[in-house]
C-alpha cells in the first residue's frame, strides 16, 4: 500500500474542508474509532515482526500527519470564525457611551473649605453660632448699645417681639431676636464657650436688609478672632497677610491698614489691599500706590475692643486680641473672577456647572487650597 | 461731608496740595470717598474776545460773531445773546466741550444757514448760578486764549466719610483739627467774638426736660432782612451738597458743616409766652420742615411755645415758626440734647437729618456759647438786625473726662513704638491734655473717647498704620494639628460626596416666601416671620431645604432645563425652646424631570423615580456614617410628598434620619413645576455621632470558603411589604446567612389573585468547613420558617 499517497490525498480533503463540521466528518472517517487510518492500525497486529519493523512507521507517520492536517485546519478554520465573528460585532465607536451626570460644589463651599484648610494651619478652628441671634450677641455685647448710631450701619431684620402668654411678659430688648447682621456674634460665644488662649475662624450666613447689584440681603462672612496675651496690631497685619498671600497664592500681596471705626475694636483697621488695572480687569498683586494700580477696600479688623472681652466672660486686662470680618462672596469673587453676586444665589445649573468646582477639588496645603481654572 | 479745598483752608494753614491732603485724610482714617474738581468739567471752554458782532442773515434774534480765542484764527459763533456785542470777553466753549449745565457735547453746526464752530456761555451753562438772560461777561483784563478753568481757579472738593464715633469731624473744623495734628499745617483759631445784647431777649427760655435737653441757650436778633446768603456762603453751601434756601437758614446750615454746630433759627412772630424744652405729650403732632407731620410721644422731646410744638428737638424745626422771606425778628436756639434721645426719637419717627445725626452723635457740649457768637456774628453782618442778651438754660455736660493713658500701650497694643514725646505732641494737637503722670483729659468735642485703648488709637493713626511692622504670631510646633470637628467634617465629607454622585450644589436663601415655608412647616412651634422682610418673598425662614431647592428647579425648567440634580447642604430654622432658634444642618436633594435623556441605547428618556430618591438618601446616609443596614423603610415623609411613593428612614421607632420619595403634585403645582420631582431631606443632625475610634480597623480576614448562594421563591399575600420579607429571611440564622437580596418581584400566571411572587437570593458563609447537605437543609429551614412567619409560602 502506498501510504505516501494515501496521505496526501487525506491531507487534499482536509485542506478543502471549508466548514468546522466538515472538518469533524473528515477527522472520523480517518481517525475515528472506524476511520480508514484506525483500521490500518489494528491490521499491524497481524503482520509478522519483521513486517512491523517496516509498515509500522509507515502507518504511524501518516496517523501523525494526518492527525497533524486535521489540527492546523482546525485552529485555520476557527481563526477565520472568529475573525468573522469580531468583524461582526463591529461598534462605532463614535457613538455617545452613557453620560454620568458631573456634580458641582458651589464656590461659597470650597472657598470656605479653602479658608478653613489656611487657617487651619495657623491653629485656628472652626467655630459656628446661630443665624437667628439675640440682640444681646449681636449689638450689645459687640459694645454696640440700643443708642449707638453704629446700629445705623446695620440694616437689621428683626423678628417680631416675642409675647409670653404665660407669664404675660413681653420679652426684654436683649433677647430680642434678629437675623445676625455680622458673623462677630460668634466672639463672644466661642470666648464664652472656650475661654482663652483662643484662635477661630467662623465662616457663615449673615443678613442686612440691602439689595443691589453688589448686595445681597444674605450673603457669607468670615470672622477671624486671636485671644491671648502680647497679641497686637503688627500680628494682625501679619495674620491677614499670611491669609491673603495664601489664598490668593501669590507672594506680592500689599495692604494698606488705614484707621477706622467699629464699636467692637479698637483701635480699628480698615484693610485695602493693592491691585494693578489690567485692561479694565482689577489684579490684586503689588502696592496700590504704583502707576496703574490701586487700593481696594476688602476687609475691616482691629484689636479687640476691651468692653467685648469682658462681655466673652474674660480679664481685658490679662487677655487681648486681635479680630477680623471679610466677605466670603467677596473673597469667591476676587480670585475666581464672577462679577455677580446675586447670582450665588439663583441656582442656576449653567452657572454652578460653570463656576462651581468638582468634588475631588478638595483644598489641600500641599497642593495650594486654589483650583485652576 | 463735603467740602472745597478753599474752605478747608479757611481753617487750616497749609500749603499742601489737593493730593497731600487726601493722602492725609486717609491715612488718619477720614476715608476719602472721592475728590471731584469743578474745573474738571471745565475742560474745552476758554477765556475769549468777541471781535465783531453781526445780525444773522435769516433770524432776527441771532448774530454772528467773530470769536478770538486767542490763537489768532476767528472763529464764527452763531450766538442768540442779547449782550454779545463787539469788544466784550466772555467764555468760548469749543467743539467736544460738554456743556456742565446741560450735559451735551458741543459741536459745529449749521444755524440757520450759518455755520458755527461753538457757543459763547451763560453762567447757568457753566453751572456757576441761574443767570441765563445773556453770556457771562468777564472783565476787560480777562486774559484771551486762557482756559476758563485756569481762570476760574482751582477748588477741588473732598467728599470725606466719617465715622460714627467722629461728630467733631461732622464740623470741617474738626478735620482741619484732625489735619493739623497729622502735620499737614496749622488749625487757625476761631474768630468768634462775643456780641454782646442792647436789649432782653424778649421772651423766656427755659428747659422742663433737663434730661433730654440738659442745657438751652438762646437770644433774639430783631430787625433783620432775611434775603438771599452772599455768594461765598452759598458757593460752599453747594460745594457740601446743600442747597441753598435764604440767608438766615443757610447761616445756621453754615455754622453746623463748619463747626458741627447744629442750631435752629425760629421765626420770632410765629411763637407766643415762653420757648421751652419739654416732653412731647402722647399724640401731640409736629409738621416739620419737610412738610410730614409726625405723632409725638412723651418719649420725646421738643421745643415748644405756650400754643404747642415747634420743632422735633436736635432732629428738625416745624413748618409753622420756620424764618421766611418775611422773617424780620428771629429767636436763635442752640441746645444740647441728649444723644440716647436723639437717637431713639430719630428711629421711632423713622426722621433723618443732619442736626439728628451730629446730636445723636454727640455734638461738643462746650461750645454752645461759642456756637451762639458765630451766628450772631454772621446774621447781623448779612441781615442786619439787633441782637438782644442771651438766656442761658441749663447746664451742658461739660465735666471734663479723665482717661489714665500709660504710652507704653502704644507698642502692647498698637505693636509700634512711638517716643513718649511724640505720643504727648500727638494728643496736645488733637486737644487732649496731659499731665506728668499722664492723666489725659479728653476734649469735650471727643465723646468716643473713655479709655487708655482710644488714646492708643489716637497716637497710632497719626503716627500712621503704615508704620505698624508684620509680627508672625506665634504657632505650635510641628505639622498642623486638625482642627475641624466631627460635625464639620460630616458636613465637608456629604457635601462632596453628593457632588460626586452627579448632584449639583446651589446655595438658596433662608429665607422664603411665606406660602412656600407654610408648604412645609413643621410642627414645631410655627415659622420664623420677619418683621422687616425686604419683601414678602423673602419673609419665613425656611423650615425645610425643599422649597428653596424647588424654587430653583422651577427657575432652571422656565430656563429649558430638563433634567436638574441639585442640592443643598444648610440650615433649616426651627422654633426651639425659651424663644431661641433650633438650626440644623440639613441635606435637600431634588431630582427633577429626565433623569436618562432619550438615547441611542436607552430609548425614550426616563424621568427620576422614587427610587433615585431612595438610593441618594442611601448612599449619602452611608457617606455620613449611619447604620445603613439597620435602617427601617418606615413611616410616612409627610403632606408634602406623594403618599404612596415616599417614605422615612428610621433608626428605631422615633430617629427619623431621612424622608425620601415622590413630591406631592399640588407642592409641584404651587411651584408651577410641571415635572415630577423626587426629593431627598436628609437630617444630619439626627445622625448619631460615632464614638472616637482608633484608626486601626475591627481585625478581618476574608474566609478561606467560598460563599454559597441558594435561591428562595415565596408567594406572599400582595400587600406584604418586601423589606419586611427580606429583613426576616436575613435574619433566620445570623450564624450563616450573611445577604439576602430580592431579585424578582412578580405577579401574574401562576401566582394567585392577591398574591406575589418574591425571590430571593440568599448568601451564605460557611466558616471552617463546607456546609453539607444536612446542614444546607436546617439553614433552608430556618429560612422558610422566618418567612412563614409572615406568611409566605416556599414555591416548589
Amino acid at each position: 500500500m502506498d501510504y505516501a499517497a494515501t496521505g496526501e490525498q487525506a491531507q487534499t480533503r482536509i485542506d478543502a474542508a471549508s466548514e468546522l463540521d466538515a472538518l469533524e466528518q473528515l477527522r472520523v472517517e480517518f481517525m475515528g474509532k472506524q476511520g480508514s487510518i484506525s483500521g490500518l492500525l489494528k491490521t499491524l497486529g497481524a503482520l509478522s515482526a519483521d513486517e512491523r519493523q517496516i509498515v509500522g512507521p509507515q502507518i504511524h507517520a501518516l496517523r501523525e500527519s494526518v492527525s497533524a492536517a486535521l489540527a492546523e485546519r482546525k485552529q485555520a478554520l476557527e481563526s477565520a470564525a472568529l475573525a468573522e465573528q469580531l468583524a461582526r460585532d463591529t461598534l462605532d465607536l463614535t457613538l455617545p457611551a452613557p453620560e454620568a451626570p458631573r456634580g458641582s460644589i458651589h464656590p461659597v463651599s470650597q472657598v470656605m473649605d479653602e479658608l478653613a484648610e489656611i487657617f487651619a494651619d495657623l491653629g485656628f478652628a472652626v467655630a459656628t453660632g446661630p443665624e437667628i441671634e439675640d440682640d444681646w450677641h449681636n449689638f450689645t455685647a459687640l459694645n454696640i448699645p440700643e443708642s449707638h448710631p453704629a446700629r445705623a450701619m446695620h440694616d437689621t431684620f428683626y423678628f417680631p417681639e416675642h409675647n409670653d402668654a404665660q407669664s404675660g411678659t413681653t420679652q426684654h430688648n436683649a433677647s430680642r431676636m434678629l437675623l445676625r447682621t455680622h458673623t462677630s456674634p460668634v466672639q463672644i460665644r466661642s470666648m464664652l464657650e472656650h475661654g482663652a488662649p483662643l484662635r477661630i475662624i467662623a465662616p457663615g450666613r449673615v443678613y442686612r436688609s440691602d439689595s443691589d447689584a453688589t448686595h445681597t440681603p444674605m450673603f457669607h462672612q468670615v470672622e477671624g478672632l486671636v485671644i491671648d496675651k502680647g497679641i497686637h496690631l503688627g500680628h494682625l497685619k501679619w495674620t491677614l497677610e499670611t491669609f491673603l498671600k495664601a489664598f490668593f497664592e501669590r507672594e506680592d500681596i500689599v495692604l494698606r491698614l488705614r484707621p477706622s471705626y467699629f464699636p467692637f475694636t479698637e483701635p480699628s483697621v480698615e484693610v485695602d489691599v493693592g491691585f494693578a488695572l489690567v485692561g479694565s480687569k482689577r489684579v490684586l498683586g503689588g502696592s496700590g500706590d504704583a502707576p496703574g494700580h490701586g487700593w481696594m477696600e476688602l476687609l475691616g479688623s482691629g484689636m479687640v475692643n476691651r468692653k467685648v472681652i469682658a462681655a466673652g466672660g474674660l480679664d481685658p486686662d490679662e487677655w487681648q486680641g486681635f479680630a477680623f470680618g471679610v466677605g466670603v462672596d467677596r473673597l469667591a469673587m476676587l480670585k475666581y473672577g464672577m462679577d455677580d453676586l446675586r447670582a450665588f444665589f439663583d441656582g442656576d445649573v449653567r452657572w454652578l456647572a460653570h463656576y462651581g468646582f468638582s468634588p475631588f477639588d478638595v483644598p489641600t496645603l500641599s497642593a495650594g487650597v486654589g483650583t485652576a481654572a | 461731608m463735603k467740602f472745597s479745598l478753599s474752605w478747608l483752608k479757611d481753617h487750616l494753614d497749609t500749603r499742601a496740595t489737593a493730593e497731600e491732603i487726601s493722602a492725609k485724610l486717609n491715612a488718619i482714617g477720614l476715608e476719602v470717598e472721592g475728590i471731584e474738581n469743578p474745573a474738571d468739567r471745565l475742560a474745552g471752554f476758554m477765556v475769549a474776545r468777541v471781535i465783531s458782532a453781526e445780525p444773522h442773515p435769516n433770524a432776527d434774534k441771532l448774530r454772528v460773531l467773530s470769536v478770538d480765542a486767542g490763537d489768532g484764527a476767528p472763529l464764527q459763533i452763531v450766538c442768540g445773546a442779547p449782550n454779545a456785542r463787539a469788544g466784550m470777553i466772555g467764555v468760548l466753549g469749543t467743539p467736544g466741550a460738554v456743556v456742565p449745565g446741560g450735559g451735551f457735547a458741543l459741536k459745529v453746526s449749521t444755524i440757520r444757514g450759518v455755520e458755527s464752530n461753538g457757543m459763547m456761555c451763560s453762567v447757568r451753562e457753566l453751572e456757576l448760578g441761574d443767570e441765563h438772560d445773556g453770556i457771562l461777561e468777564l472783565p476787560a483784563d480777562a486774559p484771551v486764549g486762557m482756559s476758563f478753568a485756569d481762570y476760574q481757579g482751582s477748588d477741588p472738593v473732598f467728599d470725606v466719610a466719617i465715622t460714627p464715633n467722629r461728630p467733631d469731624c461732622m464740623g470741617l473744623y474738626g478735620i482741619a483739627r484732625d489735619l493739623a495734628a497729622g502735620g499737614l499745617g496749622s488749625l487757625k483759631p476761631i474768630l468768634a467774638a462775643h456780641v454782646a445784647g442792647s436789649f432782653p431777649c424778649p421772651l423766656p427760655i427755659r428747659t422742663d426736660d433737663s434730661e433730654g435737653c440738659p442745657a438751652f441757650f438762646g437770644r433774639a436778633i430783631t430787625g433783620v432782612r432775611n434775603g438771599t446768603s452772599p455768594k461765598w456762603m452759598q458757593d460752599r453751601l453747594k460745594s457740601a451738597g446743600q442747597r441753598p434756601i435764604s440767608a438766615l437758614v443757610d447761616i445756621t446750615n453754615y455754622v453746623m458743616l463748619a463747626y458741627g454746630r447744629p442750631a435752629h433759627a425760629y421765626d420770632l412772630a410765629k411763637l407766643s409766652g415762653a420757648i421751652f424744652a419739654r416732653r412731647a405729650q402722647d399724640g401731640e403732632t409736629c409738621k416739620a420742615l419737610n412738610g410730614k407731620e409726625y405723632a409725638l410721644t412723651s418719649a420725646m422731646t421738643v421745643i415748644a411755645d405756650d400754643r404747642g410744638v415747634h420743632d422735633i428737638a436736635g432732629i428738625m424745626g416745624g413748618e409753622h415758626s420756620g424764618c421766611s422771606e418775611t422773617t424780620t425778628d428771629v429767636l436763635l436756639e442752640v441746645a444740647y440734647f441728649d444723644p440716647v434721645r436723639i437717637g431713639e426719637t430719630g428711629r421711632a419717627l423713622n426722621l433723618t437729618s443732619d442736626a439728628r445725626a451730629r446730636f445723636e452723635r454727640g455734638v461738643d457740649p462746650a461750645f454752645l456759647d461759642t456756637g451762639l457768637d458765630l451766628l450772631t456774628q454772621l446774621i447781623t453782618e448779612i441781615c442786619g438786625g439787633t441782637p438782644s442778651e442771651v438766656i442761658r438754660a441749663g447746664t451742658p455736660p461739660t465735666a471734663p473726662k479723665l482717661v489714665k493713658y500709660d504710652p507704653a500701650m502704644a507698642e502692647r497694643l498698637g505693636g509700634v513704638t512711638i517716643p513718649d514725646a511724640e505720643q504727648r505732641a500727638t494728643l496736645a494737637a488733637l486737644g487732649f491734655a496731659s499731665d506728668a503722670a499722664w492723666n489725659v483729659s479728653v476734649p469735650t468735642w471727643r465723646p468716643d473717647v473713655d479709655g487708655a485703648a482710644d488714646l492708643v488709637e489716637e497716637v497710632v493713626r497719626i503716627h500712621g498704620l503704615g508704620n505698624v511692622a508684620s509680627v508672625a504670631l506665634p504657632r505650635a510646633d510641628g505639622v498642623a494639628r486638625p482642627t475641624a470637628t466631627p460635625a464639620q467634617k460630616l458636613e465637608r465629607k456629604v457635601r462632596r460626596a453628593a457632588a460626586a454622585r452627579g448632584l449639583n450644589e446651589a446655595v438658596n436663601w433662608s429665607f422664603l416666601p411665606e406660602a412656600d415655608a407654610a408648604q412645609f412647616a413643621e410642627g414645631n412651634g410655627g415659622l420664623w416671620l420677619l418683621q422687616n422682610p425686604i419683601s414678602e418673598d423673602m419673609k419665613a425662614m425656611r423650615p425645610s431645604l425643599l422649597p428653596g431647592l424647588l424654587s430653583a428647579v422651577a427657575r432652571n425648567l422656565d430656563r429649558g432645563a430638563a433634567g436638574l440634580r441639585l442640592f443643598e447642604l444648610g440650615r433649616r430654622y426651627l422654633r426651639g425652646e425659651a424663644g431661641r432658634s433650633d438650626e440644623r444642618l440639613t441635606l435637600g436633594v431634588v431630582l427633577a424631570g429626565e433623569n436618562i435623556p432619550r438615547g441611542w441605547a436607552s430609548g425614550k428618556a426616563s424621568s427620576f423615580g422614587a427610587f433615585d430618591a431612595k438610593a441618594e438618601a442611601l448612599a449619602l446616609l452611608a457617606e455620613a456614617g449611619a447604620p445603613v443596614d439597620s435602617l427601617q423603610v418606615a413611616g410616612e415623609a409627610g403632606d408634602q410628598f406623594h403618599p404612596g411613593q415616599s417614605a422615612t428612614l428610621r433608626l428605631g421607632p422615633k430617629t427619623v434620619l431621612a424622608r425620601f420619595g415622590m413630591l406631592h403634585p399640588a407642592v409641584l403645582k404651587h411651584f408651577d413645576i410641571a415635572v415630577p420631582v423626587a426629593a431627598v431631606e436628609l437630617f444630619l443632625d439626627a445622625i448619631p455621632a460615632r464614638k472616637a475610634a482608633s484608626f486601626a480597623r475591627a481585625a478581618y480576614a476574608p474566609p478561606a470558603l467560598q460563599a454559597v448562594t441558594r435561591d428562595f421563591a415565596f408567594l406572599v399575600d400582595a400587600a406584604l411589604p418586601v423589606g419586611d420579607l427580606v429583613r426576616a429571611v436575613r435574619n433566620a440564622d445570623k450564624a450563616n446567612v450573611v445577604a439576602a437580596r430580592l431579585f424578582d418581584d412578580f405577579r401574574g400566571a401562576g401566582v394567585p389573585e392577591g398574591q406575589k411572587s418574591l425571590a430571593i437570593e440568599v448568601t451564605l458563609q460557611p466558616g471552617e468547613k463546607s456546609y453539607d447537605e444536612a446542614e444546607l437543609k436546617s439553614i433552608a429551614e430556618r429560612i422558610t420558617g422566618a418567612a412563614a412567619k409572615l406568611g409566605a409560602v416556599l414555591r416548589s
